[in-house]
Formats: structure tokens, sequence, C-alpha cells
């Protein structure tokens, strides 16, 4: 067992931040990343550091690891002033960084060699420890293997080794779970357990509420502020009894939902698979099925309550605290053109793809993959980083042709010719693709005339885009100043210039607010009622849900297609009687290994 | 820890810095090309490619009216590895070639040539050279002028008769007596190859490591700052002794470029050297942590200064004197001096001496700024 060594001076808190500030930049540019940041971090367990990109997680974490200085305010770490003694931090404090501070060019074993080294291990104790950490993390098979050459999973393992190989007092963790596939996580959760009960504080950082309600204790963030900070338990005591589900027909859930957000009271309304969950405002009073689905028949007397969770407390914290005010956004009137009634038959596939393989070198990144997506669907895509999921993507937008199998996209076949089919699709990635230093309106210009929009219908569409994504105001505005949501915004609208008839969103969401989130798959939702196909990668397990249909691929293959709700009942069981989408994905990917051993 | 243990741990830690830098040159392809392949390019690249002397140069002689001795000086030329000379009869054929490019030069004796020789004032000719080069041009109407007194000097000693010239000039050329270009670019060449993987891999390499998050990792762990520095300056100081090396080997095996000076002065003024461009390279990734604008920021202000500004190719005496003066901020300048007289001239003191004592005040100030701006924090 890797121990944690003795208690310091303070007992019960390992971290206490009062009145932390911190910015980056000059001049106007300036922006404060940590503002009067007060936290405490208790001993033991884990201390789930939660909040959107932005929030100022990765500023506190350095912080914290004493490699920053704060700009006003203390910090103690181990009853050590973080600020002026940081270097008697080193070696008490173990830091994980986003990208897990390997040398990918180094082997397993040479990496594992060179913190030990640094941490001064004497040589004598290395062969045991090394064993015990390989046992620990399972890398022991992969001792020659070059990090670079590592699943993500695995990569994160043996960067958490190296930071165990002298065991901290208190390890932080920056996001060790983005784009890390579900087993992989739940691993390293595990470990993490083992840690903390030997006696190590862990402090956990992450985007993902569902990590958030598992920590013994959350510190939630929100642009650079403690939202709120306690036991999960705590925290979820204020939306208790304030949730409810109602089952509806899936052709329905998104318009239902639609509704149900605009009924008096309701904070939030999402699709859960086949039924629209509600978040009541406190003390509102639950709307009746009838009010929801008025020209439904048989409905139950009224909603069934569903257990909080933890993303109800976030977005209720959020609604209590912004009195932003986000216009409603409603798909009637985005005077998104509907797709053309001779092109709207309901059932024709508008992408069909047989056998589409991907191969780079001798590694075969897309690897047969087949199936079909109908005119107006929502289309998901899921799985780790590296599985394919952007290889396939681009093979769609006709960006990378395919080493064999079949594509078509709107009937167009992609090996002849890719550029007609690409008119008439719209993409948005990740990184949202916009130019920095040109302002909102010349960004909606450019893209309307790469997209060949000319003349009045360029402008016409320009001002349906300010005006649908409430960019009106901002239109002077430098696309890089503009805050996360708003960019997130604009690329939407630069997609949609040219009224494509299928929208590839390349993980849309990561790392933004969950209202934000919400009001992006408003927009959504919205377009997939007017008939345009989306197609969407995402690593929200609750995103997941808002699909009509969902494919898992791992390592390069489909391992499961079909509805949210569809694949969580393949995975009933006695002792797991609802499970999770997050379930499924595991049981999934724990049969595809017993099929296809590596 | 007792004080022999904390010795031993920073032995340790330095260790595992050093092995680690070492496996990394050796799996990384870019490393080695810029480190291998690059020199022993640019070797064969000027050693063989670029000359700076003209030979066979092409020039038109002009004979008004052929005599014997128009017939001599000719045959005079004919016989030089200078030129490639081409008869013609008239100025005006000649000056169209000299338009069309065909020549490089042309030669004119008059009518008179023969008669006027032997009289008072002696016999001119006229020359016309191409000047859209000045340097060549400066150089064929050199070699002309010389070939014409050289001329003069035989028929003077054939017939004894003191022939009339406007001045006569003496020249010995010192130190590279074949006057041989590639004698004195190999040498330079060594300034540069050492710019290349003192300054330019070394800034790549750590913006490698802040671009990777790798940095961040080494910063929470007990490593010092000069451990960290120590890390990458003795691994690049041995690849940049091994560039040195390699160039100095293909300079004499395989150029004949004369080695005059010791062995031992050009090993310790390539290391003072090679301090000077590390720390540069250093400094420059302290600046900036990202590969592509550190990779662009060396280029500019280690690099290019070091091939154009050094003297390596253009002689610094003949640049404007606000030039001259930059050029005393560039550490190259001070090597190629160095490399240069200890090939061709051998251990002069009164060259070396100063300039390696300007290396050393460079390596000592771009290593120190180092030193002080590498802080074990992230800004």
């Amino acid at each position: 067992m890797i121990a944690a060594p003795a208690a310091s001076p303070i007992e019960g808190v390992v971290v206490e931040a009062v009145d932390l500030h911190k910015s980056f930049g000059a001049g106007p540019a300036r922006v404060a990343a940590l503002r009067a940041l007060g936290a405490s971090v208790h001993r033991g367990g884990i201390t789930g550091l939660v909040g959107p990109d932005g929030a100022g997680k990765t500023t506190f974490l350095r912080l914290v690891a004493g490699l920053l200085l704060p700009d006003a305010g203390t910090l103690r770490v181990l009853g050590i002033d973080a600020a002026e003694e940081a270097e008697r931090l080193r070696g008490r404090v173990g830091y994980m960084p986003q990208r897990f501070g390997l040398y990918e060019d180094l082997s397993v074993a040479e990496n594992l060699d060179l913190y030990a080294d640094l941490y001064g291990l004497p040589p004598t104790e290395r062969e045991s420890r090394f064993a015990e950490l390989k046992e620990f993390t399972g890398l022991g098979p992969f001792g020659s293997r070059l990090a670079g050459r590592l699943s993500g999973g695995m990569k994160q393992k043996l960067g958490l080794a190296c930071t165990l190989v002298h065991p901290p007092e208190l390890l932080l963790l920056d996001e060790p779970s983005v784009g890390v596939d579900p087993i992989s996580r739940r691993e390293l959760w595990q470990i993490v357990l083992r840690l903390t009960s030997g006696g190590m504080s862990v402090v956990w950082s992450t985007a993902y509420q569902d990590e958030a309600e598992r920590c013994d204790e959350v510190i939630v963030l929100h642009e650079g502020q403690v939202l709120a900070a306690g036991r999960p338990a705590e925290l979820l005591e204020p939306v208790r009894g304030r949730g409810f589900a109602l089952a509806v027909p899936p052709a329905q859930r998104r318009r239902v939902a639609r509704r149900a957000k605009s009924l008096p009271g309701v904070l939030d309304a999402v699709v859960q698979g086949s039924r629209v969950r509600v978040l009541m405002a406190d003390g509102a009073r639950c709307p009746e099925p009838r009010e929801i689905l008025p020209e439904a028949d048989g409905l139950p007397d009224r909603l069934a309550p569903v257990a909080p969770r933890f993303e109800d407390a976030f977005v209720a914290l959020l609604h209590e605290r912004t009195s932003r005010m986000t216009p409603p956004v409603s798909t009637a009137d985005s005077g998104f053109a509907p797709v053309s009634a001779e092109r709207a038959s309901r059932d024709d596939a508008v992408i069909e793809i047989r056998d589409l393989t991907r191969v780079f070198g001798d590694f075969r990144a897309v690897d047969r993959v087949s199936f079909e997506v109908a005119r107006g669907e929502v289309f998901g895509l899921l799985g780790p980083n590296g599985a394919g999921k952007s290889t396939t993507f681009r093979m769609l937008c006709g960006l990378l042709p395919p080493s064999s199998g079949a594509a078509r996209v709107l009937g167009i076949d992609l090996r002849r010719s890719a550029p007609r089919a690409r008119a008439r699709i719209g993409y948005m990635s990740q990184k949202f693709s916009l130019y920095g230093v040109l302002s909102v309106e010349q960004n909606l210009r450019f893209f309307g005339s790469a997209y060949g929009l000319g003349g009045a219908r360029q402008r016409a569409r320009i001002a349906w885009a300010l005006e649908a994504f409430g960019l009106g105001p901002l239109v002077e505005r430098t696309s890089d100043d503009l805050p996360l949501g708003f960019k997130q915004r604009l690329a939407l609208g630069a997609a949609l210039l040219h009224e494509p008839e299928i929208l590839f969103l390349d993980e849309p969401t990561s790392g933004v607010d969950p209202l934000t989130r919400r009001e992006f798959w408003d927009r959504i939702n919205g377009l997939a009622e007017a008939g345009v196909t989306v197609m969407v990668t995402t690593h929200f397990l609750d995103e997941a849900e808002y699909c009509d249909r969902l494919g898992i691929i791992y390592r390069g293959q489909l391992i499961a297609l079909g509805s949210p709700d569809e694949l969580k009942q393949r995975y009933r069981t006695p002792d797991r009687p609802d499970p999770t989408l997050d379930d499924a994905f595991v049981a999934l990917i724990e049969a595809h290994e017993q099929e296809h051993p590596q | 820890m007792n004080a022999h243990g904390r010795a031993g741990a920073r032995r340790m830690r330095l260790r595992g810095l050093l092995r680690k830098e070492v496996l990394q040159i050796l799996r990384d392809p870019s490393s080695i090309a810029i480190a291998f392949v690059l020199p022993v390019v640019l070797l064969l690249l000027f050693g063989y490619g670029i000359s700076l002397d003209a030979r066979k140069v092409p020039v038109a002689l002009v004979v008004e009216s052929p005599t014997a001795e128009t017939a001599s000086f000719t045959a005079s030329f004919f016989h030089s590895p200078y030129f490639e000379p081409r008869a013609h009869f008239d100025r005006r054929g000649a000056e169209e070639a000299l338009f069309d490019g065909d020549v490089a030069a042309v030669v004119v004796l008059r009518s008179d040539f023969s008669r006027r020789l032997y009289g008072p004032r002696g016999a001119p000719i006229q020359v016309l050279v191409n000047g859209t080069d000045a340097n060549t041009a400066r150089l064929i109407s050199g070699y002309i002028d010389g070939a014409w007194r050289a001329w003069l000097d035989q028929v003077a000693r054939d017939s004894g008769i003191r022939l009339a010239a406007p001045v006569t000039i003496e020249s010995r050329v010192w130190f590279n007596a074949a006057v041989r270009s590639r004698n004195f670019l190999v040498p330079g060449l060594i300034a540069i190859i050492m710019t290349l993987i003192g300054a330019l891999l070394t800034a790549l390499v750590v913006a490698r490591e802040w671009e990777r998050g790798t940095m961040e990792a080494l910063l929470v762990t007990p490593v010092t700052t000069s451990e960290l520095l120590l890390g990458k300056v003795v691994p690049y100081f041995v690849l940049g002794m091994g560039g040195m090396a390699l160039s100095v080997v293909m300079a004499i095996a395989l150029f004949d470029v004369p080695f005059r000076g010791s062995f031992l002065v050009l090993t310790l003024s390539s290391a003072l050297f090679l301090l000077a461009a590390l720390g540069m390279g250093l400094l420059i990734s302290t600046v900036s942590k990202n590969q592509f604008v550190a990779g662009q920021i060396a280029i500019i202000v280690t690099f290019l200064p070091a091939f154009i500004l050094s003297g390596f190719i253009f002689d610094i005496e003949s640049m404007p004197r606000a030039v001259q003066w930059i050029t005393h901020v560039i550490a190259a300048r001070y090597f190629v001096a160095i490399v240069q007289t200890i090939f061709l001239a051998g251990n002069v003191w009164s060259v070396i001496v100063p300039n390696a004592l300007a290396l050393a005040a460079m390596a000592v100030f771009f290593l120190g700024m180092t030193r002080r701006r590498t802080l074990k924090r992230l800004e």
C-alpha cells in the first residue's frame, strides 16, 4: 500500500485559501482568473474541484503547487505559505498537469526512472516501489513501451504513477479523466480511493458533474469564485424534491422539453432518454402532466419524482446567482428555412456509411464502421479520445478520403465528389475555428463568403445570425474578446450561414458551463425540429441522452448502435435496475475487450 | 538530510535529467537532423557548391589590328585558368556579347596598340566590365589588370626594354595564397553549425517541454533551477562540440583547408562560443514557451546574424559603419575571426585573445541572464 507520510502540523486542513486573487495579462487584456477566492481542503479523502473551463480550476491548482504566485490573499498549503516558501512544498505536494507531464519519447520504465531520480528515491528501494506502482496501475506489461504509444487511460495512469514515485501528502490532479474511456476513469477512481484510504489528501479537478457526486467534498468554482462548497449530499439538499420526470413519445421529446421549460417555476427541462426531466425553482409547484403534454391521452396523474443530481444543484446555483437573462430560443422564429418539401421525405437516410475504414500506416483509425442517419435525426458518436470519432467525422465532412468502404452523404458519394457534399453541410469544431482578431461581423462575412454567399443573401443571413444568436450588441467585438459561450454561439452561427442540411458538431460543448450547454442544446433541438440532421460527438454522457441514437466507437470499431434507452436496457441487471449510460458504456467495452483481446 | 545525502540526491537528479535528455536526443529525428545532418549538408554546400572565386571568366578580346604583340597578349589570356577568352574583330560585336551576358568583360586593343607599346607613355588597353554584380566586377577587373601587368613584365624581360606602365604593384596574398574562398568559408561554417545546435536546437527543446506540459511536472519536483539548466546545457554542449569536431575533420580531410594553429586553442575557444550560444538559446526559450515562436526568434537573432554579420561571408570592414557597430553584439563575429585565424594563420594571440575575452563575456552574460530569468514558476 502506498501510504502518505505522517501528518503535518495543522490537523484537518491541508489547503487554506483566503481572499485569493490572480490575474493574467496586462492592460485591457488583463483577465481575472481568481477573484477573492476563499476555500479550504480537508485532510484525507477526495476533494472535487468542479467547474467549467475558465472557472479557475487550473490556476488554483497551480497556486497550491507553488507554480504561480497569488496577486493578493494568503494561501497556506500543509501549513506552509505557498507564496513565500514554495520550495518547501517540493516533494510534499504531487501535481499531475492536464497532459500528465510525461515524456512521450521515453518508455514507461524510463519515465518512472526519471521521476525516481528527481525525487531522490534510493536505488535499493526502486525495484519494490516500481513493482508496487505497476501492480497498482496495471502498467506491468508495458515497461518498455514508449509513453507516447500508450492509450489515453494508460498515459493517465503512468502520469499518476510518476507523481506517486515519492508519495506526496497532498496530490493535485488536474482534469485527469478528460478524454479517457469510462473503464479507465473508473480504474483511476479506484486507485485514488486506495490512496486516500492510505491517508493521502487528493484534489481532483473536473468538469464532469457525475464525478463531483462521488467526491468526499466538493468546491464548485465559477468565474474565479467559489459558488458553493461542502459534501455532495449537502449541496444536493437544496434541490432535493425539486426534480421530476415524465415519459414522452420519442418523436415529441424535444418539443415537450421546450414547452416544459417555458412553464412558470421550471428552472430546467432536459431530455433524458425517453423521458423529459424537469427541475423546479425553490418552492414552485410541479406542473401537471397535462400542462406539459396537452394533446396526449392516458397521462399519469403527476410527474414522477426523481433523485437530485449534482448538475441540478449546479444549475440551481447558477440561476440563483446570475441575473443573466438569456433570450429564450425558439426555432419557429429562428429564420432557419426548414428543409424544402421535396427533400424532406422524413425517412430517407442522409448519411449512409458501409464498412468505412481509414488506415494510417499500420494503424486502423476507423475499422469497418457502418451506420445510417435519417433526416432530422440527432445522432451522437461516443468514445474515448483516439477511438476514431474525429477521423470518422473528417471523412464524413469530405476532409479525409476513406481508405476503403462506401460513404454517401445526402446521396453524394464522398469518394467521387466530396466538394459538392461539403457545400451542403456545416461543421463546428471544439476549437470553434474562429479568427480571433476579426470582429463578430467580419468572422460572419468571411465564413459567408467562404460558403459562396454574396450580396443581399449574405447580408440577410448575417442579419439572421446576429439576431438569432443574440450577437447584435457584440458585433464590433473581436472574437478573442468574447466569453466562451458567445464564441460558441458565433461558431454555430457561422456554421449555419449557408443553411446546411447536416450539421457536424465535434465536441461543441466541452468546457462550457451547464447553463450555456443547455442554451446550446436548445438551439440544436430547434434545428433538428426544422429538419436539419445533427451529428455530434461529446464527452458528457448526460448530453448523449439528448440524442435520438448513439453509436459507440472504441478502438476504431463501432461496438454498439441504438437509442440511449435501448443501450441502457441491454445492461439492466437485478442489482442494477436503472443503469446509467456510463454503466452501459463500461459493460459494452468490457464485453468488447473479452471478444477482442488487445 | 546530511550534507552527503543532499549532494547524493543532487547528483541523482542531475543524472536523471541528463539521461532523459540524451534519450530524447537519440529518439527525436529532428534533433539528429539539426545536429548531424544539417552540418554535413551545409559543409558540402559551401565547400563544393558556393565559390566566391572567379574562374574561367568569359572575356571578349577585341583586336582591332592584329600584330605579333597582340597575338602574344591574347595568347596569355588563352593560357590563363581565370579566363575563357573569345576573339572579336570589332567593338560592336563584343559589346553586344556583353549586353547579352555572353561575356563578363571586354578587353579592347586599339589599332595603335603595337605602335604605342614601346613608346614613352605605353599602350593603353580598354576594359569594359559588367558591373551588375559589383563584387564579381571588381574581381574580374583585378584579374584582367593582373594579367595585363604580367604580360608587360614578360615582354619587358624578353625584349630587355623597360616598358612604361602606370603603376607597378607587386602583391602577395598571405595566409590563403591560392585565394580559395573555400579556405575561409569552411572554417566560418563551424560557427554557423554551432549556432544552430547551441541556440536553435536548445531553444526548441526547452520550448517543447513547456508546450507538452512536462516542464510543469518537473517544476513541482525537488529539482533546482541550476540542475534544470545544467541538464540542458551539458547534453547540447557535448552535441555542439561534436558538430565542431565533425566540421573540423571534414574541413581538413575533405576540403584540404590548411590548419596552422593548435587544436587545443580551437577547442577552448569553441567551448566559449558554444556556452554563449547555449545561453542565447536558453534565454530565448524562457521568453517564448512555444516551439514555433522560439524557433523564429532563434533564427532571427542568432542564426541570420551569424550568417550575415559575422564576417563569415561578407567582410565586416566593408560594411557601413553603423552595421559594423551592430556586429559587435554578435558572438559569431568573434568566433569566426578566431576560427579563420587558427585555420589559416595559426595561433595569432593578438587576434585570438581579445576575441576569446569577448566570447567569455557574452557567455557569462547570457548564461547569467538565463539563470536569473528561470524561476521555478510558470510566469
